[in-house]
């Protein structure tokens, strides 16, 4: 039955895909890719991958898809005609699926036993996770301990993207440029959804900091919990006008959240290291490495769940501060 | 025994009924002539459909963490998908564009 699920799934995928690739509005491509990301959700779920699958609902879904529409705001909704040259375009693609198609012939089968992937280091992650960590969640044990370098990596990837958004789109200071009517107004004409939103942002909220710190025992963390987050404060600006949303969190305060999430996940390093440890070695925060782990996987959560929050908010408030092009 | 047996009744009931509201939505979405009609079908598989099917999975569930979960779900959807419909059919109308019917409406009194 699964499979059966999997294959239409992955057919609905294929066919998304194309006509993401075929249609010319490009309103209705950003509409499409959200449906594809949430196709890719459900996909991953199936797979057993919920964290994965939660990340994907909530940026590819969720945050990417206001993220483009506040581009669209700025330039057409219309794709341009394709220029000449779609035949070398074709035999690139072409050559490139052919490498990949033959490339996976050699890949083991899924879910074989004996997979590489299976045999390495995946056994010894699920049996050290329970008396190293203890922490029922092993996709948190691996990405926040075990492969916290890793992650560093990611959240520096997440700051230097917002960074780049920023320097690109110019983060508006000193006085506010001549506003319009949803820059200050938001939906506040709009009775239903201005009631709901509201009602609904708290809740959202409490769900994200849930996600944030639930993450040691089911799928979550501070990547997904960042993205809720963010959400939330985006339905808010949506409803009540950007200025409102920017009164609640200052332009000042996510330029400060950019830096310090990746800076408080650093810092958890460096203690480790004063401390006489490795760099992001947990186990001497506290007297018992144990307990030592739990404080360290809660600070570097935090410290990521902040990163994204901040990067997202600020690429967010980047675009709707801009004027049409 | 038998109330198991009664409980997979309910809930099978419950599901199928919800699967053909879904379907039935998906068919007016598909079929019906302009946007408000159409939202007019496909609010049912936001509403009705998604809560016949949730009722029947809670069925199946019984008094767990699953189910309050499942509620807190149903609840999120009867919420948002109404306002959802609500926004659309409200920046479709600010936009310009008039139901068919209305159009209908406006050419009869033309002649």
């Amino acid at each position: 039955m699964t499979t059966v699920f999997s294959i239409f799934l992955l057919t609905m995928l294929i066919v998304t895909a194309i006509a993401i690739v075929r249609i010319r509005d490009l309103f209705a491509t950003v509409m499409l890719s959200g449906i594809f990301s949430l196709l890719l959700a459900a996909n991953f779920f199936l797979l057993d991958a919920a964290d994965v699958a939660l990340t994907e609902a909530a940026v590819g879904a969720g945050i990417s898809t206001v993220l483009f529409l506040s581009a669209l705001a700025m330039t057409t909704d219309r794709e341009k005609a394709p220029s000449s040259n779609r035949i070398i375009a074709l035999i690139v693609v072409a050559t490139t699926t052919l490498t990949m198609i033959y490339a996976s012939f050699d890949q083991p089968t899924f879910g074989d036993p004996d997979a590489p992937i299976h045999q390495h280091i995946a056994p010894w992650y699920l049996e050290t996770t329970r008396d190293a960590i203890d922490i029922p969640n092993v996709v948190t044990a691996v990405l926040a301990s075990f492969r916290g370098y890793d992650t560093l990596g990611e959240v520096f990837v997440v700051f230097t993207a917002g960074i780049g958004v920023l320097f690109i789109l110019g983060a508006p200071s000193g006085k506010p440029r001549q506003t319009t009517d949803f820059h200050s107004e938001g939906l506040r004409h709009y009775l239903v959804p201005r009631v709901v939103g509201r009602l609904l942002t708290p809740f959202i909220l409490l769900f994200a900091l849930y996600v944030q710190f639930h993450g040691d025992y089911g799928p979550g963390g501070g990547f997904q919990a960042g993205a809720i987050f963010a959400a939330a404060i985006i339905l808010y600006s949506l409803l009540e006008g950007e200025k409102r949303a920017l009164e609640a969190i200052p332009r000042s305060w996510l330029i400060g959240m950019t830096a310090g999430g990746a800076l408080l996940y650093s810092a958890v390093g460096v203690a480790g290291m004063l401390l006489g440890g490795n760099f992001l070695d947990y186990s001497v925060l506290a007297e018992n490495p144990v307990a030592g782990q739990h404080i360290g996987i809660l600070l570097i959560e935090a410290g990521v769940g902040i990163t994204v929050t901040g990067v997202l908010l600020s690429i967010f408030h980047a675009f709707t501060a801009r004027d049409k092009f | 025994m038998t109330l198991t047996l009664l409980l997979d009744i309910a809930s099978w009931l419950l599901l199928s009924t919800g699967g053909v509201f879904v379907f039935i939505g998906g068919l007016g979405a598909l079929r019906m002539p302009d946007l408000y009609t159409r939202m007019h079908a496909a609010s049912v598989t936001d509403t009705i459909g998604p809560a016949l099917i949730i009722i029947g999975i809670i069925l199946q569930a019984g008094l767990t963490l699953a189910s309050i979960k499942l509620i807190a779900i149903l609840l999120f959807l009867l919420i948002t998908g109404p306002t959802a419909s609500n926004a659309l059919a409200s920046a479709s109308l600010l936009a310009g564009n008039r139901p068919e019917f209305a159009k209908a409406v406006t050419e009869d009194e033309k002649q």
